[in-house]
């Protein structure tokens, strides 16, 4: 037996390194996710093949839920101020600067802006609860389209940037509601929609091409 | 920390002094699992975080004393989205005296898509018109749309539907 002792590495090696990427990484993640905003309705979008990416910065949502209620949302928080502003003096509403900030915060709303008041009193939970009747789309009570171009023209004063509206439908929304919004929307020349979908496989092989 | 460790096994000469030594290595592994766990976790809620959009463009509203644009008859081809995802078709444009055959299929893959390569490759300037009826889901406007992105068919409109469809419809009694 030979005196010296071969000098043994040990078999635990060292994970320092690696563990440093690994927070490092993890908080980068944590830091840059910004979690789904919580929505007022449930909203079940069809599948397509498309994978164009919804942007998300200037950006109006309407969502078309199951009864074709509709909802409407705006992205950015000093935009949805000046918005709410410009359309509550076209339909004679003012709003406190308490219910202001509160609209700011609310990620989408559904109801008609002399109800919007109301809403904006409540307390965020009591919101939640609340069974939102949806905006007006009848062409005698057209507010759904007050809010796209206001929305519209107070992103663009802010940020000078277009904006992208999205049409989020649900699978079971009619399309008679969902082509009266698109028609408003062609009426104002607004010609370029994004419908929201989920992602579906593109099929393998399409015969002929 | 290993390099610690083998200080410390280096360093003690005897037996007496190691048992009283305290390892100053600290077992990592519940932490790395966690942070792990939580960098999986983000990585893969940042990705598939983002809806899918698809763009539709349409077309610009025409002016006063624009023309309407025509389409010839014999390059066009009619799909009309029915009730309980029927999808029911033509060929041609619906007139008085003109009373095309209307047929009647499904979205599945065998169904509208074969329908629509195979018209494409009969006649290659096929414009689709889809005309959802008052029934019709939301989703099967996507799914049409949809078909039209698969099929590489570049030319198509989404237009109302008339009253004479619903009658074709009603009276084939598919």
């Amino acid at each position: 037996m030979p005196k010296v002792k071969p000098h043994r590495t040990s078999p635990s090696l060292d994970m320092t390194p690696m563990v440093d990427l690994a927070f490092l990484l993890v908080t980068f993640f944590m830091l840059t996710t910004k979690f789904a905003p919580e929505e007022v309705v449930m909203v079940d979008t069809p599948s397509s093949t498309s994978d164009l990416k919804l942007p998300d910065t200037n950006l109006i949502t309407i969502s078309v839920d199951k009864d074709g209620k509709t909802y409407f949302a705006l992205d950015s928080e000093p935009a949805k101020v000046l918005m709410l502003e410009k359309v509550g003096a076209k339909y004679g509403v003012s709003f406190t600067p308490q219910q202001k900030k509160r609209f700011g915060q609310m990620t989408s709303f559904g109801v008609p802006i002399q109800q919007l008041g109301s809403l904006l009193d409540r307390d965020k939970e009591e919101v939640k609860k609340v069974q939102q009747p949806g905006i007006p789309t009848d062409s005698t009570n057209n507010q759904i389209i007050d809010w796209v171009i206001q929305g519209r023209a107070a992103n663009q004063q802010l940020f000078r940037k277009p904006v992208y509206i999205a049409i989020k439908g649900d699978n079971n929304a009619d399309v008679p509601t969902v082509r009266k919004l698109i028609k408003y929307m062609q009426d104002k020349d607004i010609n370029r929609f994004n419908l929201i979908t989920d992602l579906e496989m593109k099929p393998k092989t399409v015969a002929g091409n | 920390m290993s390099e610690i460790q083998q200080k410390a096994d280096s360093g003690g000469k005897g037996g007496k002094k190691r048992a009283k030594k305290m390892s100053t290595k600290i077992d990592m592994t519940p932490m790395v699992d966690l942070a792990f766990l939580l960098l999986t976790f983000f990585m893969l809620t940042t990705t598939f975080n983002k809806p899918n959009v698809m763009q539709v463009t349409m077309p610009v509203k025409p002016k006063d004393g624009d023309p309407p644009s025509e389409i010839k008859s014999s390059n066009a081809m009619t799909v009309i989205l029915g009730e309980t995802n029927k999808v029911y078709y033509y060929e041609g444009l619906l007139a008085d005296d003109v009373k095309p055959e209307l047929k009647v299929t499904n979205y599945a893959a065998t169904g509208i898509r074969k329908v629509l390569l195979d018209r494409m490759r009969a006649n290659p300037n096929t414009v689709v018109l889809i005309k959802p009826a008052r029934k019709s889901v939301y989703k099967n406007m996507v799914d049409i749309l949809d078909e039209m992105n698969i099929t590489n068919q570049k030319k198509y409109a989404l237009v109302d539907i008339a009253p004479a469809d619903t009658v074709l419809i009603s009276k084939s009694g598919l």
